[in-house]
């Protein structure tokens, strides 16, 4: 049984792993009740914010909830555009 | 001083909150402390056959609180241990029937007499799950290594952190060795990582249980099966011992080469 498993295992993910990522995803949104329509939103609006005065790489944003412990905290990645490619793209 | 009152607690139904309040009473009570189970699931009590007292109850906790008797007489006495007592629910009223306020009242009166209270919720996160957390110093959380119940039990260790109750320390409850070794059930590790509370025990499935639940003869009484020690581990735990967990989920040969692969 145990080697069939270890064969079976490169195909596709385990019951198991399937159990965990689902429940870690549907946590996230249990524990600060926010949906995933709501995350949108606040994508497109922090977006929006920061660009009225940088220019930002709008496609490479990147906003995550991250747990620590029982703690869930929002974490953004905004990478800015650079000067160089700002003169490029003019 | 007085007694501990400790709620256990799990949100979701039937992942063993009743077996796990007889069991931990039992097996605190072996251990020489004076204890009472009090079942605060009004209406759908059940506390007294699991622990086989059914055939002794005069007045229950509804009758108490509502003057008919003192908490003393609603009091059943188990005889095969010197100082174990339940307090049963009413089974003919409803969760509305007791308020958090008499629950603490009641708990209150008792803690001077015992060494500790265990008090066994209801499922659900309404009016019975705030009459069982209200009294109490600690929580036990029960959960299965299943995705309805973790996420359940999430939600209700959000509650008791809500209510600034010491953190819930967590029991898992019908673990499946043979399945977790064929990674189709959650392990130790997982449901800890998902659920981010300390562990205090773990019960592997064991039909010793069903069997002991229809003899109305709580497994901690023996010591023999599996399930029973691990109880009993439990109990010891709450008394301040460090007990190691015990070794239900056995590595096989192959898992063990797997993880080797997967971490170089």
């Amino acid at each position: 049984m145990g080697f069939l498993q270890f064969l079976r295992r490169d195909k596709s993910p385990s019951s198991r792993e399937v159990a965990k990522e689902r429940l870690q995803l549907v946590l996230v949104h249990d524990r600060t009740q926010i949906s995933p329509m709501l995350m949108q939103t606040l994508k497109d609006e922090i977006i929006a914010v920061i660009s009225k005065h940088v220019p930002i790489d709008r496609e490479a944003v990147d906003i995550t909830f991250t747990q620590n412990r029982r703690e869930s905290r929002l974490q953004a990645d905004i990478p800015l555009q650079s000067r160089s490619r700002q003169r490029a793209a003019h | 001083m007085g007694a501990r009152i400790i709620t256990i607690t799990s949100g979701k139904g039937g992942v063993g909150k009743t077996t796990a309040t007889a069991n931990i009473s039992v097996a605190l009570a072996m251990r020489g402390q004076r204890v009472i189970a009090l079942d605060a699931d009004i209406g759908l009590r059940n506390l007294d056959v699991v622990m086989g007292l059914e055939n002794r109850i005069v007045y229950d906790l509804v009758d108490a609180v509502e003057g008919r008797c003192r908490v003393r007489q609603a009091m059943v006495r188990d005889k095969r241990l010197p100082e174990l007592y339940l307090l049963p629910a009413a089974q003919t009223r409803d969760k509305t029937a007791v308020t958090p306020e008499q629950m603490v009242e009641v708990c209150e009166d008792l803690r001077s007499e015992f060494d500790f209270i265990l008090i066994d919720s209801p499922a659900g996160i309404e009016q019975g799950f705030r009459n069982a957390i209200t009294p109490a110093d600690e929580a036990i959380v029960v959960t299965t290594p299943e995705v309805s119940a973790v996420r359940d039990a999430d939600r209700i260790i959000g509650l008791i952190e809500a209510a600034e109750k010491e953190q819930a320390r967590l029991l898992i409850n019908r673990l499946r060795p043979e399945m977790v070794e064929r990674e189709d059930m959650l392990n130790i590790d997982d449901v800890l990582d998902i659920l981010a509370i300390d562990l205090l025990g773990v019960v592997p499935e064991d039909e010793q249980i069903i069997i002991a639940t229809n003899r109305g003869r709580p497994l901690a009484l023996e010591n023999h099966a599996q399930a029973g020690e691990a109880f009993s581990n439990i109990a010891r735990r709450l008394l301040g011992e460090d007990v190691p967990l015990m070794t239900i989920e056995k590595p096989s040969f192959f898992s063990r080469v797997k993880r080797l692969f997967a971490a170089s």
